[in-house]
């Protein structure tokens, strides 16, 4: 069985946005670039726990909204001098389809 | 791909800066090859005085060791000095064969120290104070010799004499000039530190010219002979009498020189193969000795190494700073004054203090501080930034601190703080930690110290002790250069230039904006796309479209967000003002979303905390209050007493007007927060002394003030205007309002606003003009025209998407 799970329409991501996914573990940021590549990351800062989801977008980065902290959405990690990471999840479009694996890493 | 050569000539500071720079931006696109004359490694040149003194080892002061080296991949040639380069071949020479081939070169050869051409000049015992090896033969010489005599009063002759004189040696210093540091300081506190100085055991000969250096009988030095026939006796002779760009190997190649190899403002030489930074660089008709330009060339050259291209070096403007523990002076700009100059002076000489600052019409132009240097980074910033200082000319002399930050424990002077001492409140960092970066991190800018340290990085109240901590561990190397003139990284325009862009060519969109500027990245950072934002709404109101993805969360989810993802709902209560059945429905909502905190605040309102972001909507509906902006870059606030209509003082209805005030503002977006208060007489419960605009009723009609700031820094509000109506208040506050909105750049509270501009510059347009006043009231009632309750549109559904979780 896939573990591909279809959780919204690429359309209903802002551009330069995110939404939030709810899931058991916790919740999942899914982001949308200015170019339409979608991100997906455990919506928590490694550095106090603030929600990525409501960060800014710019280039493949959000700001994280507490203390502005820089996640690469590649990668999940925090630009130096910082240093931590957030956990990553595969996302990845069908269409106009964004569809989450929680399964696999990204 | 194959990789590209890239050879370095010369091992220091900036040329080593250079490198890191580069491997930074691009780590794998050249082969790098380094020649250094020296048998070290990069090493702190700054620090030799530390070493001298006995206070620091030469271990101490490496800051690249061999294994870095290694670590980068660099070929490193210690101990082999360059001989010839082949422009045509493109290929450099050592003196012992060794050659290595290049698609680009990096000169970074420094300076030679200037050798007085005098009879004895190349006697045993005769050096410069340049490199580890001359310390270390200072260092020898103390322990074998007694006399010394150091030629040249100049910051460096000064810290070799300091060095001696602690390693033991009897030091007399000879200098040309009527006083030390003539450079540096004015007469008076050069005599003051020669004073001081001499009462730690130094000898002075003042203007004395070296005629000769005599032979002892050993073939060594034993004396300096005076133009006057005077001798001194002397062991060892430290010549300190000034540098030189160290042009040499530049010459014999052909490229072109002129008291320094000629750069341009990418530091590429005559030669585009050949970039050159540092002490051997002649920019703009400039050779910098100082660490910090140099670094700043270091980052703009590899920029053009790595290809990116855009980097510029436009010189930068110096202060000094004597590194003598225990000797504090400072000095910048044009401090001797003269014709058309005004001076203001502090002085005590018992106290071992002297202040001179320098005045140009409104400018600070030159400071030159002796005993207490506290303030020498708030006065240089103040020159370089040519802000006007005729209103606090009067409290100028005593210093940024006169009125006390928070959050530091009042502390004010850096270099009395103990090294455990809390200096960032905010985020817990103490001087130490501060120190400690700086000198492992080579840091040289605020903006540096921020980002590794995290030290005036919230509230920025500490920016100045940060500073002062800087000077302190840099001596003369820290450079003030404000590094955030620019909007952001994103871009080299500064925030005037991007206001005046988006006006004069009607820009009315961020991507539109982004183009036009050439910003570097191709949607902003976090930084510019709210600032742009602003501009662009406040500028062309009903025509640019508000861009919620640039807009902090707490202004794009219309609450504030809290440290555990919750927000907070702040209802509108026009003046301070409620009924019973607003804090009925309150308390219901409370009750239904299981609100943990209900919190009365500073603001006359009330804040329900702790609420879901799911939850917003529904609460805002269930309140059924329009949004109180307590989460925005615009209006707060405008916070009332009881005025005439209860109080048995009142002499004006302060809460009506309060109340119209509010309304009449509803909606405002601003450069940052804005609070006003409106008390009914003089004894002001409301507070208005501290607000962005204060009006306080007196008998006659009403007074307003502006600029006040209850935050980090108290500032109280400046008398602006009398006026006689309740028309007249809504009319002035708007227009000194907009004139805010209009001309402040982001994030600038209207007291950071008015130092800028001058409280003048406001009472004119707005005061003294009355025309203009009403035209900019009629601009913010345009702008405000557009403006709805942002939590009503949003129960009418607008922005869905920023309120719902979608379900896994």
């Amino acid at each position: 069985m896939s573990h591909w799970k279809k959780v919204c329409l690429l359309t209903e991501i802002p551009p330069l946005g995110a939404r939030v996914i709810q899931h058991p573990q916790g919740d999942i940021a899914v982001f949308r670039n200015a170019d339409d590549e979608v991100f997906a990351l455990e919506d928590r800062c490694p550095h106090k726990g603030g929600p990525l989801s409501q960060g800014i977008v710019y280039g493949k980065t959000v700001a994280c909204p507490l203390h502005g902290w820089q996640i690469g959405l590649e990668c999940g990690t925090a630009a130096a001098p910082d240093e931590g990471c957030a956990r990553r999840y595969a996302v990845r479009l069908d269409g106009n389809a964004v569809l989450l694996n929680t399964e696999a890493a990204a | 791909m194959q990789k590209l050569k890239l050879v370095m000539i010369g091992n220091g500071m900036a040329g080593v800066r250079t490198l890191e720079e580069l491997l930074a931006l691009t780590p794998s696109r050249y082969d790098i090859t380094v020649f250094g004359e020296e048998p070290h490694p990069n090493y702190n040149r700054i620090l030799l005085s530390p070493v001298l003194a006995g206070e620091q080892t030469v271990q101490d002061i490496i800051l690249n060791p061999l294994e870095w080296y290694a670590e980068q991949g660099i070929t490193l040639h210690l101990g082999k000095k360059v001989v010839k380069i082949d422009r045509k071949k493109r290929v450099v020479y050592a003196a012992d064969g060794t050659e290595a081939e290049y698609d680009r070169l990096l000169m970074a050869t420094g300076s030679k120290p200037f050798i007085l051409p005098v009879p004895g000049k190349d006697l045993p015992g005769v050096i410069s104070y340049r490199d580890i090896h001359d310390t270390e033969q200072m260092l020898a010489a103390a322990r074998q010799y007694r006399h010394a005599v150091v030629i040249g009063g100049g910051l460096l002759g000064l810290e070799a004499a300091n060095g001696l004189m602690l390693q033991g040696m009897s030091v007399t210093v000879v200098h040309l000039g009527e006083w030390l540091l003539e450079r540096q300081l004015d007469k008076v506190a050069g005599q003051l530190l020669q004073q001081s100085l001499e009462q730690r055991g130094l000898r002075f000969a003042l203007q004395a010219q070296t005629a000769a250096l005599l032979a002892g009988e050993s073939g060594r030095v034993s004396a300096v002979q005076l133009k006057d026939g005077t001798e001194l006796a002397a062991d060892l002779v430290v010549m300190a009498v000034g540098i030189r760009p160290n042009t040499e190997l530049a010459e014999s190649c052909g490229l072109y020189c002129n008291r320094g190899i000629v750069v341009n403002d990418t530091l590429q030489t005559f030669d585009p193969r050949i970039y050159a930074v540092g002490e051997c660089v002649n920019h703009r008709g400039i050779a910098y000795g100082l660490v910090a330009p140099l670094y700043e060339q270091a980052r703009v050259c590899a920029n053009h190494l790595a290809g990116w291209g855009y980097g510029r070096y436009v010189g930068s403007v110096l202060s000094t700073k004597l590194k003598v523990t225990g000797i504090d002076l400072f000095s910048a700009g044009d401090f001797m004054g003269g014709d058309g100059h005004e001076e203001i002076t502090l002085s005590d000489p018992v106290g071992g203090v002297y202040k001179k600052l320098v005045l140009k019409g409104d400018k600070l132009v030159g400071a030159c501080l002796y005993g207490d240097t506290a303030d020498g980074a708030w006065y240089f910033r103040l020159l370089k930034d040519e802000q006007p200082i005729g209103e606090i000319r009067d409290h100028l002399m005593w210093g940024e601190n006169n009125l006390g930050d928070t959050g530091h424990a009042g502390e004010n002077k850096a270099a009395a703080m103990a090294d455990e001492a809390e200096v960032c409140g905010c985020n817990g960092v103490r001087k130490i930690t501060i120190v400690k970066a700086i000198r492992e991190k080579g840091l040289t800018t605020l903006d540096e110290v921020k980002k590794h340290t995290k030290a005036s990085g919230s509230c920025g109240s500490c920016a100045g002790l940060c500073e002062q901590i800087l000077m302190n561990v840099l001596g003369s190397s820290f450079d003030a250069t404000p590094k955030t003139k620019t909007v952001c990284g994103c871009t080299d325009r500064n925030h005037q230039e991007v206001r005046d862009a988006i006006r004069e060519h009607h820009l009315v969109s961020i991507p539109q904006t982004m183009q036009f500027l050439e910003w570097r990245t191709p949607n902003g950072c976090a930084t510019c796309r709210p600032a742009l934002n602003y501009y662009l709404i406040a500028t062309w109101p009903g025509e640019a479209r508000d861009d919620p993805q640039s807009r902090f969360i707490n202004e794009r989810a219309h609450a504030n967000i809290q440290k555990d993802g919750t927000y907070s709902v702040v209802p509108r209560m026009w003046g301070g003002v409620t009924n019973a059945s607003e804090l009925r429905r309150i308390a219901d909502v409370t009750d239904k979303y299981r609100i943990p905190l209900v919190k009365v605040t500073g603001g006359q309102r009330i804040d329900l905390l702790g609420v879901k972001k799911e939850d917003l909507v529904n609460v805002w509906r269930d309140l059924d209050m329009p949004s109180g902006h307590a989460y925005g870059k615009s209006l707060r606030t405008v916070k009332t007493c009881v005025g005439s209509e209860f109080c048995r003082f009142g002499t004006q209805d302060s809460t009506q007007m309060g109340i119209d005030l509010e309304h009449d503002l509803f909606g405002m977006w601003s450069p940052h927060k804005v609070k006003l208060a409106v008390s009914g007489c003089p004894r002001n419960c409301a507070e208005s002394g501290i607000k962005d605009v204060g009006v306080i009723g007196v008998d006659s009609g009403w007074e307003l003030y502006v600029g006040g700031n209850g935050g980090i820094k108290t500032e109280v509000a400046q008398f602006f205007a009398k006026v006689a109506s309740h028309a007249e208040v809504l009319e002035y506050s708007g227009a000194f309002l907009q004139l805010y909105r209009e001309e402040a750049f982001y994030l600038e509270r209207t007291v950071h606003y008015l130092h800028r501009v001058g409280l003048e510059h406001a009472k004119q347009r707005v005061v003294a003009d009355a025309d203009n006043r009403k035209a900019l009231y009629a601009r913010l009632k345009y702008a405000l025209s557009f403006e709805q309750d942002p939590w009503a549109e949003r129960i009418q559904g607008e922005q869905k998407h920023e309120f719902e979780a979608l379900p896994a």
